[in-house]
């Protein structure tokens, strides 16, 4: 009987472990999926790439176009604006990145954010770095260099300059630029 | 520590025996009406039984709603319309619904405050209190939910700015914001899993408040005087207590009858004065309203939230030796989820060993502020983020903190309680006289 006891006890022993361990692996493998459900799925994730025509802006207005559920801003910007973003001291910025994810990595000169080399058109994505809302055009009181103003958000009053560049309140980055080219002379693709 | 000594439940006739030698359901249902209650409760304990009546309240007028309310981005903002002009009583109904919400977080403040002053967090009431601030998250997330069903511009941008907070911490927020909202942005995923999860919550806090009674069921009540109910046996304890059932059951559904007048007055002829008139356009990915403010029981974390912008030193200050982990925003957020953390934790920062607040000359001016200071953060919350206003917002959020974790502390340590009465008989007796047996029948005032 003592032989059969240790015996019993080994076996036992094993069962207990074997049990615990499958449980916890067959715990884990059922809670992932009831989690991973959760994620985007696939028609979500679908990256969609949109076409914009720009053909009928017109100078110093912007369009706001809805890309895989957030607005996007594109702006055809006056010489007055184009000139204000580029006279600022990049020192003087709050967030001197680019953000620009055509551009990974540069500083956040008005250069590196425009979409031609000319500045005239800002495209750019029309959701503030804070919490989420749409920044308002020609509002706020922040004024850059030559006294225009760029984007005010009403939620929590952060303020960007003609740029898109974070210069007041509590954001902590500028606009990100999103993927984004011309297609042909009236057209931007986006993504 | 033992129960309150009193009568328990003995099975009399045959069908009661029969049952109870089956299932002890008789006798817990019994043990849990006649719990022995401190006598001297006032007027302030009568918010327990409010809220239990919100809760049922808002399960039955939420499950009426859901039989004709469509959980989709391009159907829910109709499906409402469809309730408020086609439903039978439908208007009612939602209008309960949404009241509903306002009377559960005005009770469940006056039950906090209550226990705040009164020290009902103290031991050995710790477990009672933490239930009670497990369920008081749950509410806030439910109601947070059920604020977005409607699919109105408050709900879509109170959502965005909302879920934005989990997108603030660094590294793994942006991950946790998708796998939240279902998609880079609140949409139709999200809709339908807030609505699953606004309807599973409520009966989790139903769960909660059986946990909740239980635990004070099991320490006994806590009193005005924060003077323990004497034990030793039967005879002493009920010279300290009533039964529950009648007398706190009538006090409290007197009460309940009053609240109730004032409800449905508000309810019938200001439904929507507590609301926000934005949340009757449809929700629109591509215009802000011009000022998001969360429901009004939100608005004093709401303050603290953005009561800390990065031009506050502490926020720079925590900016430098994070290395930029902790920028403003994220330092926002942690202010607004620390905020409720340490009234959680009050039981462990309260120094003082006397409880009611009755009997501490200092904490009452302390806790008078902090109620003031609540008020000023509610009020605050709701305002524009320009001009003075984030400053006051500062100075509040400020006291909230110093109140917890600097002013509870040592006040427990500074302070010279006054004396306490010998036992809660001494206390009623000296607000009411004698007890009826020896005493005019009127109560002497």
């Amino acid at each position: 009987m003592s032989h059969a006891e240790d015996h019993d006890g080994t076996r036992r022993d094993f069962l207990y472990y074997a049990t615990a361990g499958a449980g916890a692996v067959a715990t884990g493998a059922a809670v992932w999926p009831l989690i991973n459900q959760m994620n985007p799925s696939a028609d979500v994730q679908a990256l969609s790439s949109i076409l914009v025509d720009i053909s009928s802006i017109e100078v110093g207005t912007q369009i706001t176009v809805k890309w895989r559920g957030k607005p996007v801003f594109v702006r055809r910007r006056s010489t007055e604006e184009i000139e204000d973003a580029r006279s600022v001291d990049l020192s003087a910025l709050s967030d001197t990145m680019s953000r620009n994810v055509n551009k990974e990595g540069t500083d956040a000169s008005d250069q590196n954010r425009s979409l031609d080399e000319a500045g005239e058109w800002l495209v750019m994505m029309g959701v503030c770095t804070h919490l989420g809302c749409v920044p308002l055009n020609d509002a706020g009181d922040y004024v850059g260099p030559t006294g225009i103003g760029g984007w005010f958000c009403p939620c929590h009053g952060s303020h960007y300059d003609t740029s898109g560049r974070i210069r007041k309140g509590p954001a902590p980055e500028n606009l990100p630029v999103p993927t984004a080219a011309f297609f042909d002379e009236t057209t931007i693709q986006l993504g | 520590m033992a129960g309150i000594p009193h009568d328990h439940y003995e099975p009399k006739t045959g069908a009661e025996k029969w049952v109870n030698s089956r299932l002890g359901i008789i006798g817990l249902i019994y043990d849990t009406m006649m719990i022995p209650t401190p006598k001297n409760l006032n007027w302030m304990w009568i918010w327990g039984i409010i809220l239990a009546f919100c809760l049922g309240l808002q399960i039955v007028t939420g499950i009426i709603l859901v039989m004709h309310y469509t959980p989709h981005v391009d159907l829910a903002f109709a499906s409402i319309e469809h309730i408020m002009r086609n439903v039978n009583g439908g208007h009612f109904l939602r209008y309960l619904h949404m009241n509903g919400a306002s009377l559960f977080f005005l009770a469940v403040y006056l039950h906090i405050f209550r226990g705040l002053y009164y020290g009902s967090y103290k031991a050995p009431r710790e477990i009672t209190w933490i239930i009670g601030m497990l369920i008081y998250l749950l509410m806030m997330g439910t109601a947070f939910m059920g604020y977005v069903l409607p699919w109105g511009q408050m709900s879509f941008w109170g959502a965005t700015v909302i879920t934005g907070l989990f997108g603030a911490i660094p590294v793994i927020g942006e991950p946790i914001q998708t796998w939240l909202l279902g998609g880079p942005a609140v949409d139709n995923a999200t809709l339908n899993r807030f609505f699953s999860l606004h309807y599973l919550l409520p009966f989790i806090i139903a769960g909660l408040t059986i946990v909740h009674i239980w635990a004070f069921h099991t320490t006994g009540n806590n009193n005005p005087t924060g003077v323990d109910v004497r034990r030793e046996n039967k005879e002493v304890a009920k010279k300290d207590t009533l039964p529950f059932w009648p007398y706190f059951v009538i006090k409290d559904f007197f009460a309940l009858a009053l609240i109730l007048v004032v409800f449905f007055a508000v309810t019938a002829w200001m439904p929507n004065y507590l609301g926000h008139p934005d949340n009757y356009i449809e929700a629109n990915p591509l215009v802000t309203p011009a000022h998001i403010v969360p429901e009004w029981y939100f608005l004093p974390f709401y303050a603290i939230l953005r009561a800390f912008t990065a031009d506050v030193w502490i926020v720079m200050f925590a900016d430098w030796i994070t290395f930029g982990i902790v920028d403003a925003k994220f330092f926002g957020v942690i202010a607004m989820f620390g905020a409720i953390i340490v009234l959680a934790l009050v039981p462990w920062l309260d120094t003082s060993r006397v409880r009611s607040g009755r009997f501490r000359p200092m904490f009452r001016w302390w806790f008078a502020i902090f109620v003031v200071n609540f008020v000023v953060l509610t009020w605050v919350g709701a305002m524009p983020a320009e001009g003075i206003y984030p400053y006051i917002a500062l100075a509040g959020a400020t006291y909230w903190f110093a109140y917890f974790l600097v002013i509870l502390p040592l006040l427990g340590i500074i302070e010279k309680p006054e004396e306490l009465p010998e036992t809660i008989e001494a206390d009623f007796n000296a607000h009411y006289g004698k007890s009826k047996d020896d005493a005019a029948a009127t109560p002497a005032e």
